[in-house]
């Protein structure tokens, strides 16, 4: 193939074609994880996957029944999530593109921390959300309000989805200042020279100009909330838990967490099976749906800034 | 765009100026608040449990009553708890070596094929499809190792665990070739047009431009691709935790026997445990220890990247 777009290059040889095959095996053995993953898991969860698996409540012992409080619980941290990761990724990728000087200290502080933010383990999160969030937040929450019980000072959704937030934080930012860098500097320019204050310029052009970009970002970050366990694990994810959350301060299901509890804490594991399967299904549909998503608003992204 | 008609910006424009400015700084915040409330879990263990844990026995063997020997052991819960910290970080360590030596070489020869010899049409296609392997939740990958490849290897292999460190490792590459992957991608596609269009002129073949202009122009970028997959593979939690068997064993290098992870020993273990005890103390220090090593290779990767591109800016 490469002999055909660069006609000037020398016949391949031997090295070149041994090459050639190794580096392409490893693309098709890496392809061949994935489809032996998806198709695996299409092959024992399309069985069970119908309206009552997605609308119903699980039954007591996990092994029937559906997973909606799960499908709920996910849904609800992951928007409680977007509401607090928004304002800040978009203000940290604002100031970085639009308001920090070059060469600024401050910038590049905040740029290492973002790719440190990025680079921390999950569980490590999860950790942080109960130090922080739970019991120092929370407490001095109860603490103000005098409570006996702890009210807010325990795992719930409200610090889940916090804990979360800062976890996505990096790819909103990320995604989200590459977008507005993006934005062509004619556009800022012929703003400002209409008499637009800087502030007016990224209302109306910057914003507006980087609004797919800034959606990809959020869409990725849903995507990386809605997956993550470890952060869960101690911040108020519960095993088992029909009612769906009506108050920050409920625990709830999350459809990742029900995939662990049913995959090692189930009493029964092989009853549990066709369930398992199906919840993992669901996962990963919605996972792959807005990865897929993301992946191609970038792609259309690419090719509109090039035009 | 109506901006004519605003001659005299509200107030409230610069309120969200502030707020911007100070909205950024979040990202700071959160990295020292992270470390500074994990830690902050630990540190009473220097005065607080002094009768309970040595700090020696942290990290030195110690011939507990019933052992013929001095021995390094976590035991958390027992009449006498034993909390080394070695057989944690010698199973992370045994897992991540083991799938770094999988997926290094795989996510190395898929950039390699995508830069070199794909044509752009397979790139387009081919770059997400891996990307997308980077968004399967590791959840799922922990289910995956727990229920197929656990049985995959259990026939080939017949080891006497089911769950072990060779299947922990096995899944824990699926999560760590799309990081080496796109980073040594974006090393190999950073380095100039001129300079591979200057060996293809002296009559060099691909493999060649590969090997002698490629990637040891693109070294620091390769670099840092393999530590920052280092990193992720020694973050990974829910993987190990559902694949690795999870039993503290110290045997550097047999993979056959189950395994447990500093991250794995966390997950599991926080949940039980009532706040204040030494137990928990000692958790929220391997959290500490988790965050300073990823750190480190942060900053190891972070100047790799910074010499690729004076490497590259100085010639090109």
């Amino acid at each position: 193939m490469s002999q055909r777009r660069d006609p000037k290059r020398v016949a391949s040889s031997m090295g070149d074609r041994a090459l050639r095959w190794i580096t392409g095996a490893a693309v098709v053995l890496v392809l061949a994880f994935l489809a032996i993953l998806v198709g695996y898991v299409l092959w024992g969860g399309l069985a069970v996957i119908g309206i009552g698996f997605l609308t119903q409540s699980p039954s007591s012992d996990m092994t029937g029944g559906g997973i909606f409080p799960a499908i709920v619980g996910t849904v609800v941290l992951t928007l409680l999530m977007t509401i607090a990761v928004t304002p800040v990724g978009v203000a940290t990728a604002l100031y970085l593109s639009e308001y920090a000087p070059k060469q600024s200290t401050l910038a590049r502080w905040i740029r290492a921390a973002v790719n440190n933010l990025a680079a921390v383990p999950s569980v490590v999160f999860g950790l942080f959300g109960l130090g922080f969030f739970v019991l120092f937040v929370g407490g001095q929450i109860d603490g103000l309000l005098g409570a006996e019980q702890p009210e807010w000072g325990r795992p719930c959704i409200l610090w889940a989805s916090l804990t979360l937030s800062v976890l996505t934080m990096p790819v909103v930012i990320v995604t989200s200042e590459e977008a507005m860098r993006a934005v062509p500097d004619t556009l800022r320019e012929a703003a400002l020279g209409l008499g637009a204050t800087r502030f007016q310029t990224i209302l109306l052009v910057v914003i507006p100009g980087a609004r797919a970009g800034i959606l990809t970002g959020l869409i990725l970050a849903i995507s990386r909330g809605a997956g993550e366990v470890a952060p869960l694990l101690f911040t108020g994810a519960a095993n088992f838990l029909p009612r769906l959350p009506t108050d920050p301060r409920d625990m709830f299901m999350h459809l990742g967490y029900h995939v662990y509890a049913l995959a090692t804490q189930s009493p029964n594991v092989d009853a549990a099976g066709p369930v398992l399967f199906a919840t993992v299904l669901v996962l990963l549909v919605l996972t792959f749906g807005l990865n897929l998503t993301a992946i191609l608003l970038r792609i259309r992204l690419r090719s509109g800034a090039g035009r | 765009m109506s901006l004519g008609q605003h001659r005299k910006a509200p107030a409230w424009h610069a309120v969200a100026e502030y707020l911007i400015g100070g909205l950024a700084i979040t990202a700071i915040a959160a990295i020292v608040l992270i470390f500074g409330f994990v830690a902050r879990e630990a540190i009473p263990l220097l005065w607080e449990t002094q009768e309970e844990i040595r700090f020696v026995d942290l990290v030195w063997p110690r011939q507990w009553p019933g052992y013929e020997e001095p021995v390094y052991v976590w035991q958390p819960i027992g009449k006498i708890p034993k909390y080394n910290l070695v057989p944690l970080f010698v199973g992370t360590l045994k897992v991540t070596i083991l799938s770094m030596l999988i997926s290094a070489p795989l996510g190395l020869a898929c950039a390699i094929y995508l830069a070199h010899y794909a044509g752009s049409r397979t790139r387009e296609i081919v770059k997400p499809v891996i990307e997308l392997l980077a968004g399967i939740p590791s959840v799922v990958l922990g289910f995956f190792g727990l229920v197929l490849v656990a049985s995959v290897v259990h026939d080939t292999f017949g080891f006497i665990y089911r769950l072990n460190g060779l299947v922990a490792a096995l899944v824990l590459s699926i999560t760590v070739i799309p990081v080496v992957f796109t980073i040594c991608e974006d090393a190999l596609r950073s380095v100039p047009r001129a300079l591979h269009e200057g060996a293809i002129a002296l009559g060099a073949r691909t493999h060649e431009v590969v090997f002698r202009v490629s990637l040891p122009a693109a070294l620091p970028g390769i670099a840092a691709a393999m530590v920052l997959g280092l990193g992720r593979a020694i973050g990974e939690t829910m993987v190990v935790l559902m694949a690795s068997g999870n039993a503290a064993v110290v045997d550097l290098f047999d993979w056959s026997t189950s395994v447990r992870t500093v991250t794995a020993t966390i997950a599991a273990e926080l949940g039980e445990v009532p706040r204040g005890e030494p137990h928990w103390r000692v958790l929220f220090l391997l959290g500490a220890i988790l965050f300073l090593i990823t750190y480190g290779l942060n900053a190891l990767a972070a100047w790799s990247v910074r010499r690729l591109s004076a490497h590259l800016g100085g010639r090109s």
